[in-house]
C-alpha cells in the first residue's frame, strides 16, 4: 500500500453525491504521493454495500467514471459489512497475481438518504428474507441475542461492553475524520436510550455518507513512489451461515497459541462467537507466520458496529481465549497508553484496538468502512498520524504491524489483513 | 409494558424531528454569474420507491403450509444424523438433499432480546422479545418471537417454552410464535 484517503464521515453529506465523495477520498490518496501519475494506475476496484441506499444500480462504474479511470478494468466487490475489507483484499489480489502494477480499491456508502428506521430495515434484508427477516426485522436485535448468549457462557458484563463505547469515542476524540467525538463514562453508556437488550444507543455504530481510497501497488512500483510503504503480509476471509440458527454447536478452531483442553466444556461457534472471524484470523496469522498474536502485533482496527462484536472478535483473533473478552478489556489491554480515560486500567496500551475510534465513534458508511480501517492503520504504520489528522495524539510509537478486519453481519463474511512496514 | 413510540420527542426537546415531507417547488433561482454557482447550496428532492415484490418459499413451501396447520417441521440429514430447526432442503454439512421431519413443539430459550426499537416495518410492534429455541433432539435453533413476559428481566436462557400457532396464518414465520410454559 502507498497510499490512502478518507473523506470525513458525516450523517448527512447533502453537498455532494456519492462520486464527488469518493473523488475526495481519492485526490487526497493521490496528492499524498506525488509521484504517482494518474495514467500509472492499471485498474480498480469499488465497494458499496446497498442498491437500496444508493438507489443507483451499477453506481460502481460510475464513481470509476468520475475519477477518470475508465476504459481501465474495475469491478465491483460486495459482501454486507465486510464490502470494505472484501475490496481491500480484491486489490491486494490484482496486484499479488501480477494482472496490475498498481490498483485503487475505493468504496463508499450514502445511507442519509432515508430516515434512520428506513435505514435498519434496507440493513435487515441481509438477513433471511423468509425466515429471519420477518420474525426480527433488525440487526441490533440479532447482535444483542448473539451477546445474550456470551454473557450467559462467559458472564461478560455489561459494564465491559460499555468500556469498549468509552474507548472507543475518547480515542475518537483526536481523530478528526471520525463523525462522534465525545468524552463518555460507562454511566452514559448504560442511560443512553435502549434500543436491543442489553445494547443501548452508544453500544451500536451510527450511519454515516463516506468514502475512502487505498492505493496498492507491487513492491518495485511502491519503492518507485514513496520511501514509506506499507506491506499487506496476510490475509484471511472466513465466512458462515447467513441464518444464525443454523450454526453448528461443535469444537473450537484452535488458534497456534490455544490447545484442545482449553475448551472442554464449549460449543462453537454456536451464536456467541464469530467461527469467520476465528477462520479469517487463523489464514491470515498463518501467512504472515504469526504464533501469538497479542506479542506480534502492535495494534488492530476492528469491525466494532456493536460494542459487543469488539469483545467477541478480541477472541476469535485470540488476542485472548475464548471466554476472555469482557476481563480483557476491563483489564485495559486495548486501550491506547498514551490516552487518560479516567479509569483504572493496570495492562492499559497493551495492544491498542481501534486507535482512530472504530466504527462506534468513526462513522460505518458500509462500503467504506474497511477501505477507512486500512487508511487509519496505514497512517499509523507510516507513522504520519500527525501529518494527516494534525495532531500526534493518536499516534502510537510502535506500530510496525497492525491488522484489520471487517466484518458482515452476523459474522457471515469476515476478512482479516496483516499490515506492516515495508521500508 | 407501555408502548414508546421511538420517533416521538418530548415536548421539552430543543431539536426539531426530521420529517421527510417537503414543499412543491417549481423554480429556483440562479445567478447570473456562473462564476459562483459552486458555492450553491444543493437541490434535494424526494423520489418515492415503493415496490411489491412477488416472492416464493419455493423448496421451503412446506414449513409455512405446516405452520398454517399447527405444525412445526424442520429438516433432517439421514447420512449425517443432524436435524435443523429451521428447515433447509441442502445439509450445510454433507451437501446432500435432507428429509422433511415434525419438530417438537415444546424447547428452551437459548438466547433472547427485547426490541425497543427496529426496522421502520416492525416500528410500530416494539417492544418484542425475540428468541432462538433450543429443542431436545434437534441439532439447530429457531428464531422465533415470544409472547408473554413484559420486561427482559423475566426471560432466561433455559427458560421453557412452548410454541402456539395462529389461527388465521398469514403464511409468515411469524404464525408459529413461543410463550412461557414453566
Amino acid at each position: 500500500m502507498v497510499s490512502g484517503g478518507v473523506s470525513k464521515f458525516a450523517k448527512a453529506r447533502p453537498d455532494a453525491t456519492f462520486q464527488k465523495i469518493v473523488k475526495e477520498s481519492f485526490d487526497y490518496a493521490m496528492n499524498d504521493v506525488p509521484k504517482l501519475k494518474h495514467s500509472m494506475i492499471d485498474g480498480s476496484v469499488v465497494s458499496y454495500f446497498s442498491d437500496h441506499f444508493t438507489r443507483q444500480l451499477m453506481a460502481g462504474i460510475m464513481a470509476t467514471d468520475y475519477l477518470g479511470l475508465c476504459p481501465k478494468p474495475n469491478k465491483r466487490v460486495e459482501g454486507g459489512g465486510a464490502t470494505g475489507g472484501l475490496c481491500f483484499q480484491a486489490g491486494w489480489e490484482a496486484v499479488a497475481s501480477g494482472r496490475m502494477n498498481v490498483c485503487a480499491a475505493f468504496g463508499f456508502e450514502t445511507m442519509s438518504h432515508v430516515p434512520t428506521w428506513k435505514g435498519n430495515e434496507f440493513i435487515a434484508l441481509a438477513s433471511d428474507v423468509s425466515f429471519d427477516y420477518p420474525v426480527g426485522g433488525f440487526y441490533s436485535g440479532y447482535y444483542a441475542m448473539m451477546v445474550n448468549r456470551h454473557m450467559h457462557e462467559f458472564g461478560t458484563t455489561v459494564e465491559q461492553l460499555a468500556m469498549v463505547s468509552v474507548k472507543n469515542h475518547m480515542n475518537a476524540y483526536g481523530n478528526p475524520y471520525a463523525q462522534k467525538r465525545r468524552k463518555l463514562t460507562i454511566a452514559d453508556v448504560r442511560n443512553s436510550a435502549m434500543v436491543a437488550y442489553p445494547l443501548t444507543l452508544l453500544d451500536i455504530c451510527v450511519m454515516s455518507d463516506g468514502a475512502a481510497t487505498c492505493i496498492l501497488a507491487d513492491e518495485e512500483t511502491a519503492f518507485k513512489l514513496t520511501d514509506h510503504p506499507v506491506r499487506i503480509t496476510g490475509i484471511g476471509t472466513g465466512t458462515d451461515m447467513m441464518r444464525m440458527a443454523d450454526r453448528p454447536h461443535g469444537e473450537v478452531i484452535l488458534a497456534p497459541n490455544e490447545r484442545k483442553s482449553d475448551y472442554r466444556n464449549l460449543k462453537y461457534p454456536g451464536v456467541h462467537s464469530f467461527r469467520a472471524g476465528r477462520s479469517a484470523g487463523l489464514q491470515a496469522y498463518k501467512m504472515a507466520g504469526i504464533t501469538d498474536p497479542l506479542k506480534q502485533l502492535d495494534f488492530v482496527e476492528l469491525h466494532d458496529a456493536y460494542t459487543s462484536s469488539e469483545i467477541q472478535t478480541y477472541e476469535d483473533l485470540a488476542l485472548c481465549k475464548y471466554g476472555d473478552g469482557g476481563k480483557f478489556v476491563e483489564a485495559g489491554y486495548p486501550f491506547m497508553p498514551q490516552i487518560d480515560y479516567g479509569m483504572k486500567l493496570p495492562k492499559k496500551g497493551t495492544i491498542p484496538v481501534n486507535p482512530s475510534g472504530g466504527l462506534i465513534a468513526c462513522g460505518h458508511p458500509v462500503g467504506a468502512t474497511g477501505l477507512m480501517q486500512a487508511v487509519f492503520a496505514f497512517w499509523q504504520i507510516q507513522g504520519s498520524i500527525r501529518k494527516h489528522y494534525g495532531s500526534s495524539e493518536l499516534q502510537l510509537k510502535k506500530a510496525n504491524r497492525g491488522l484489520i478486519h471487517s466484518h458482515a453481519g452476523t459474522g457471515t463474511y469476515v476478512t482479516v489483513s496483516i499490515m506492516e512496514r515495508g521500508w | 409494558m407501555a408502548r414508546k413510540n421511538p420517533v416521538k420527542r418530548p415536548a421539552a426537546s430543543s431539536k426539531f424531528e426530521e420529517l421527510m415531507t417537503g414543499t412543491t417547488v417549481f423554480n429556483v433561482p440562479l445567478p447570473a454569474d456562473l462564476k459562483t454557482l459552486k458555492g450553491m447550496s444543493p437541490i434535494v428532492i424526494k423520489q418515492p420507491y415503493h415496490i411489491d415484490y412477488i416472492h416464493s418459499y419455493g423448496q421451503d413451501s412446506p414449513f409455512f403450509a405446516g405452520l398454517s396447520n399447527g405444525k412445526l417441521l424442520g429438516t433432517k440429514c439421514r447420512k449425517c444424523d443432524y436435524t435443523y430447526a429451521t428447515p433447509r432442503l441442502a445439509c450445510a454439512q454433507c451437501g446432500r438433499e435432507t428429509v422433511w421431519v415434525e419438530l417438537p413443539q415444546s424447547g428452551r430459550v437459548h438466547t433472547f432480546t427485547t426490541c425497543y426499537f427496529g426496522g421502520e416495518e416492525f416500528l410500530k410492534e416494539t417492544p418484542f422479545h425475540l428468541v432462538l429455541v433450543e429443542f431436545d433432539g434437534v441439532d439447530t435453533l429457531f428464531l422465533s418471537r415470544l409472547l408473554g413476559p413484559s420486561l427482559p428481566e423475566e426471560i432466561r436462557i433455559g427458560m421453557k417454552v412452548k410454541a402456539k400457532f395462529r389461527r388465521n396464518s398469514q403464511l409468515k414465520p411469524t404464525d408459529v410464535y413461543f410463550v412461557p410454559s414453566e
